[in-house]
């Protein structure tokens, strides 16, 4: 069937008095050189708007769009860059300030140390002065105890002697307890 | 569905499924000589402000940050210089505006057939048979120029058993000269069967009982042929991709 209007390729034979197709138009050889005349047209148009405004536009803006993108990405990598030696330095300064802190508390603790055994050695001294006026005043209660001790047994063996009988001048008496006491 | 169809109109129904496909003239009457505007050339030329209105209104702010259009325009752009490159190689890359040329010629005559009572270029054999041709002469020049003799050794399957060899030169020069045939019907034929079909199921409409169906059918196809719209637009590139690629790389 559709190859029937082939056959009958004569102007006007491939539409029926109703203004219906005759089999398929697309094979209706009459409108072909219309078809493809507009088509090359059509093509050749399309061909310069393409290749001379829209294609390079189009590429331009892609290739700024990427460059824009470079650049960005450049740029947050300086600036990350930055952040890293800024973090740097401020661990540093950090760093340093401890230091120094730790520095100045040796220095307070010197300080305190050298007063504290300057105020102890005082104290010491203060202290062994004390004790050696203790011992002192100790030793003289000690030597006046022996004296009494001496008195009283001179008297007491004295008084001994008499009360046995004897008589025996003091001076005797005492010789011979001190001797004694020495002995 | 010849002459008596349209007279009889059997059984109450008219099925004029092929009419839309006429060519005629677009301002009144009489016969269809190369220069006539017709109907066809009036779709073309739709076509051709249509890509004008994407591809340079569309851009004509340079944003860098793209506009809704903008970014239509250079996913198409995007879209084509891909396939392009990755099919062709870096040497495919200058003939990129002839590819984008055909293939936003198809897509919009395509898209805007769609359109009710509208006219489509793409399906006429005409239409596609001179880009598909065009695409064969072009590559198969091109292949001699760039590769001389040795573009013969495109038939020549060097990794075949040697027998075999003069046998699939044959089929491979057949298949070569196939080429430009199957490129354009694909084409043509994919959209003048949806239209086709859809005018068809129109006629239906005429039988109240069967009305609701019929609309839902066209829904249905009407769904589909913007899919076969692309489709058939991208299948045509990719296939003078691949055609291009042959000419340039003829080795296997």
């Amino acid at each position: 069937m559709a190859t029937e209007p082939i056959d009958m390729e004569v102007a006007g034979m491939c539409v029926n008095e109703f203004g219906g197709a005759i089999g398929m138009p697309q094979l209706c050889g009459e409108w072909f050189g219309n078809q493809i005349f507009w088509l090359v047209v059509a093509l050749v148009a399309i061909y310069f708007i393409l290749s001379r405004i829209a294609l390079p536009r189009i590429g331009s803006v892609l290739a700024e769009r990427q460059g824009t993108i470079t650049n960005d990405i450049a740029a947050a990598e300086d600036l990350k860059v930055k952040a890293t030696e800024a973090e740097a330095a401020y661990d540093k300064a950090l760093i340093d300030a401890r230091a120094e802190a730790h520095r100045i508390v040796a220095a307070a603790k010197a300080d305190i140390q050298a007063d504290l055994n300057k105020a102890i050695a005082q104290a010491d001294a203060e202290i062994a002065e004390k004790a050696a006026e203790s011992e002192k005043a100790i030793s003289e209660i000690r030597a006046s105890a022996m004296q009494n001790v001496e008195e009283v047994a001179k008297d007491t063996a004295q008084a001994i002697v008499a009360a046995l009988g004897g008589s025996a001048d003091a001076k005797t008496v005492s010789a011979a307890v001190e001797a004694r006491m020495k002995g | 569905m010849a002459a008596e169809a349209h007279g009889e109109e059997a059984g109450g129904l008219v099925f004029h499924p092929m009419d839309q496909f006429i060519v005629k003239p677009f301002f009144g009457d009489g016969a269809v000589s190369w220069y006539t505007i017709t109907n066809a050339t009036v779709w073309m030329a739709l076509a051709v402000l249509a890509v004008f209105a994407l591809l340079v209104l569309g851009t004509s702010k340079r944003s860098v940050i793209p506009t809704r259009l903008q970014s239509v325009a250079e996913l198409a752009y995007g879209f084509i210089y891909k396939m392009v490159e990755d099919i062709c190689g870096k040497e495919g890359v200058k003939y990129f505006p002839y590819i984008m040329t055909l293939f936003m010629f198809i897509v919009f005559a395509n898209f805007l057939g769609l359109l009710p009572m509208a006219f489509t270029p793409t399906s006429h054999i005409a239409v596609t048979a001179i880009m598909a041709f065009a695409v064969f002469f072009a590559v198969t020049i091109l292949g001699f120029v760039k590769n001389g003799a040795s573009f013969l050794g495109l038939f020549w399957v060097s990794s075949a058993p040697l027998a075999l060899r003069p046998i699939l030169a044959l089929i491979e020069v057949i298949s070569y000269f196939v080429r430009p045939v199957s490129h354009s019907i694909r084409l043509a034929g994919n959209m003048m069967a949806g239209h086709a079909v859809i005018k068809v199921f129109a006629g239906f409409a005429a039988i109240a009982a069967i009305a609701p169906l019929s609309v839902v059918a066209i829904t249905a196809m009407y769904g589909l042929e913007i899919l076969v719209s692309f489709i058939q637009a991208y299948v045509f590139t990719i296939l003078t991709c691949v055609y291009l690629k042959d000419a340039l790389h003829p080795h296997h």
